[in-house]
């Protein structure tokens, strides 16, 4: 790392990246791997002994589950060394994330603590809010909780009705107002709270649970997450000194949309954490469970889920670490007073914004996935909840409406790179020119592909990503400024760019597998890329197809449809062997393959 | 005082074990390696006297490179420094083998205890402790739950179980010790303890380093030979007892416990 390309958010669609140039978990330290082992033993040995307490909302034990983690130094990987954490990089911090993710509910509390209420102060909080209250998360004497959410402000966040008023004295906002669906609500000390000051400028406050006027509501009944706590922030004539401030008075929209950037991507590693064990704990029954006298796993059924569950979580993992990688990158080009900056780190992180929405939405999909397939593996007993299949298939459905619904995600990919190309970040525009030219010449059948194990997966992703501004150029051509409106149109953009991320992903981290260890040792990560994109290319070609039938008539309708076909021009392979193949190893190790 | 703890690099337990092509070794392929349990019981049982009584631990692992990653790891824990025993030599030895070599290792050190294992977990045999002691002529003291080290630092009180009773000695330091499950809680790899652990002095040490002649050591050199492995035999499925009363399933079950398993 440090000497890398450095990537500007959202460009891989236009430019080939090679392996050296991502991050994967092979690319591990040791002191990866060791904060890695450390982390699934203390979840191993302190959380999971204790899910049932938790589920029945011990705030006591979570509490003090969450001082260990403080002591181990697991809650401090984002808080700079002055303020009492450990200052990491943001690789170790995917690690921590992904080991907390089969922390079932304790997850949950964890990462809302550590991130959306403890990194507001991190990167936007002055440098006596810092001194006073990040220790005190860091070491988890505090827990940190971020109230956002009203009744009539989900997704539309920025239509708060609560209100923020200036004391006669001078002294104190008095804040007045009620925050819905507030993770750690029942046991927070510290809230980081969006109010409008006079009505109108939404502005960030760090709010004290014993401040006089801030109580909480009724815990929530929820369908999953049994464990966390969630209730409404209530607000009633609360006094908040105007030292605790966040940022500055009308500029709350910056620190809430970029806490969601990090929550997004720390969600992603969490989801893809729960991913790895569900194919450990789906594989571990399926070997055992016993009908027509022989184990379920060696049905081509059960092996087919087996094979989809671990190589899409595969892609998961890659995405993740691909990212954390970039965050690093991009880090360490920051000089030593930049790094000391809080608004210098946010910027690195809003950069990748799109990668941000991408890995939150493909994550929390396959975990959803997963679950699902996890259930109907356990069959009968997956519906009850004496195995744990029942509750991870509960708590994984929030994933999808939580740090952004997938919906305002999908929007956001294709949306601000669009923006961005607007305003120069992001060559977009004379890529996507360039394809209308590039398809009068290109002729799938005159394609030469080298003979390496993974060329014809390699020549996909590209022409994927000349599909993806292709169907990019004709809605901006056709919409213009209205494009936002489309969101049937930006969905489809969004699966296509989501999609070519993973496949892109999993394939750059195999061949750099293929590389450093050679094709025998990859065999598996080999199938698993071939076996994904055999899987995906048709569906891209119809997604594609579905927006320029929406789109375009006529001649050019018939011109484009054909383009499509040129571009996804793919003879199918032998997908069944390689997921049995897959399915095999599995069964084998009894656990996540890879 | 100065602790010297003795690790061992071993399988995972949740590892699959299986059996190699000549029959008698294990694939290594798949295998995660780990600190041997019971000596994560003296790492963690010399750092709690460390902290007590003041002095330096100092980790001795024997093996290829990958067992850098279980020294680090007790260094992660707390412990001050490292030495690894490393040479394609060793590679095949046995368990008298494995000591020669730890204990040349550490027969010039400064130390008043050392630390090992009761037995690694994977051959199970529990040599290497005694042939240690027996080597450096110090006593030892095996399968250990308490260890109490006087205030002067002079001696040392162990208990060691016994048919649910307790065995205590006394003894005078230096003294070895090979530890048991119930010795403590073995602490985790803090995440600040790790970084730290980046910078702490790891010695690498071949057989010609430490004076030893590599023809003594080797699968050539073995006193204990491995013939065969085999897989423990496949657990037959369980049989529920029928009957409509407890009385007619007692009656079942001794009948079965007669005739079938024939041990009533």
């Amino acid at each position: 790392m440090g000497d890398n390309r450095i990537f500007a958010g959202g460009e891989f669609l236009i430019t080939d990246v090679t392996p050296e140039e991502v991050f994967t978990p092979e690319d591990f330290t040791d002191e990866h791997s060791m904060i890695l082992e450390t982390v699934k033993d203390f979840v191993e040995k302190e959380i999971y002994p204790n899910i049932d307490k938790l589920e029945e909302k011990d705030h006591d034990l979570v509490l003090s589950l969450l001082g260990k983690a403080g002591e181990l130094g697991l809650l401090g990987t984002d808080v700079p060394e002055e303020y009492d954490g450990l200052g990491l990089d943001k690789v170790s911090t995917t690690i921590v994330a992904e080991a907390m993710g089969t922390a079932a509910a304790f997850g949950v509390v964890y990462g809302a603590h550590t991130g959306i209420g403890t990194l507001p102060i991190v990167y936007f909080g002055n440098e006596e809010q810092k001194q006073k209250y990040l220790p005190k998360l860091a070491s988890g004497e505090w827990c940190g909780a971020y109230c956002l959410t009203e009744s009539g402000a989900g997704t539309d966040a920025l239509n708060a009705k609560t209100k923020a008023v200036l004391s006669e004295d001078g002294k104190y906002y008095i804040l007045n107002g009620e925050k819905m669906f507030i993770t750690n609500a029942g046991y927070a000390s510290s809230f980081i709270v969006y109010a409008k000051v006079n009505g109108e400028q939404f502005t960030g406050f760090i709010v004290e649970k014993d401040f006089p006027g801030v109580s909480t509501g009724k815990e929530e009944e929820k369908m999953g997450m049994h464990g966390s706590s969630t209730r409404p922030v209530i607000l009633e004539d609360a006094r908040v000194p105007v030292e605790n401030v966040l940022f500055e008075i009308g500029k709350g929209h910056k620190i809430a949309f970029n806490s969601l950037n990090i929550g997004r991507w720390k969600l992603g590693a969490s989801v893809m954490g729960s991913c790895k064990e569900s194919v450990t704990q789906a594989v571990k029954y399926a070997n055992g469970r016993i009908q027509f006298k022989a184990p379920i796993s060696s049905f081509g059924m059960i092996k087919t889920k087996l094979a989809n569950m671990a190589v899409k979580t595969y892609m998961s993992d890659s995405m993740m670490y691909r990212l954390a990688g970039m965050f690093d990158d991009k880090l360490a080009t920051l000089d030593a007073d930049a790094k000391k900056s809080g608004a210098e780190k946010i910027k690195v992180i809003e950069e990748y914004a799109p990668e941000c929405s991408i890995t939150k939405v493909f994550g929390s999909e396959v975990l959803d996935y997963c679950v699902d397939e996890y259930v109907q593996i356990l069959g009968g007993y997956g519906f009850c909840s004496d195995y744990p299949a029942e509750r991870y298939y509960r708590d994984s459905r929030i994933n999808r409406i939580w740090e952004g619904t997938n919906e305002i995600n999908r929007m956001l990919v294709p949306g601000t790179m669009m923006k961005r190309a607007l305003q120069g970040r992001l060559n977009l525009l004379p890529a996507a020119q360039a394809i209308a030219g590039e398809l009068m010449t290109y002729s799938p059948l005159s394609v030469q592909l080298p003979d390496t194990p993974l060329a014809l997966q390699e020549h996909m992703v590209k022409m994927t990503k000349k599909i993806a501004l292709m169907v990019a150029g004709v809605a901006a051509q056709k919409f213009g400024q209205n494009l936002a409106k489309e969101q049937e149109v930006l969905a489809v953009l969004a699966d296509i760019i989501i999609e070519i991320f993973a496949m892109e992903s999993g394939l750059l981290r195999t061949i750099k597998i293929i590389d450093k260890e050679g094709e025998e040792k990859a065999e598996y990560h080999i199938a698993a890329v071939k076996s994904y994109v055999d899987d995906i290319i048709p569906q891209i070609e119809a997604w594609a197809k579905k927006v320029i039938a929406y789109v375009e008539e006529g001649d050019m309708l018939r011109t484009q449809l054909a383009g499509i076909k040129k571009l996804a021009r793919y003879q199918p392979i032998d997908g069944v062997s390689l997921k049995r193949a897959i399915a095999d190893r599995i069964i084998d190790l009894e656990a996540y393959p890879f | 005082m100065n602790i010297i703890v003795c690790l061992k690099q071993v399988p995972d337990t949740e590892s699959q074990i299986k059996i190699g092509p000549d029959g008698k070794s294990i694939v290594t392929d798949d295998i995660k390696w780990v600190m041997n349990p019971y000596d994560e019981f003296g790492v963690e049982e010399a750092l709690r006297l460390k902290e007590k009584h003041g002095g330096e631990v100092t980790v001795v692992g024997l093996g290829p490179k990958r067992v850098t990653e279980s020294i680090r790891t007790a260094l992660a824990m707390g412990a001050d420094k490292g030495i690894l025993v490393s040479d394609e030599a060793l590679d095949g030895s046995d368990s008298l083998a494995n000591a020669k070599a730890i204990a040349a290792a550490v027969k010039d050190l400064d130390y008043d205890l050392i630390f090992t294992g009761q037995r690694g977990v994977d051959d199970d045999l529990g040599l290497v402790g005694a042939t240690i002691a027996e080597l450096l002529g110090i006593p030892q003291f095996s399968i250990i739950v308490k260890v109490e080290v006087a205030e002067d630092g002079k001696s040392v009180k162990v208990e060691r179980p016994i048919e649910g009773e307790a065995l205590i000695i006394e003894s005078n330091l230096p003294a070895l010790i090979t530890a048991q499950k119930g010795l403590n809680e073995p602490r985790y790899a803090s995440l600040p303890g790790i970084m730290k652990a980046k910078k702490k002095p790891l010695e690498e040490k071949t057989l010609a380093d430490l004076g030893l002649d590599s023809a003594e050591f080797g699968e050539g050199a073995r006193k204990l030979k491995i013939l065969e492995l085999t897989p423990p035999p496949e657990r037959a499925a369980g049989k529920i007892v029928e009957g409509e009363t407890p009385q007619e399933k007692a009656a079942e079950l001794a009948k079965l416990l007669h005739d079938e398993a024939k041990v009533l």
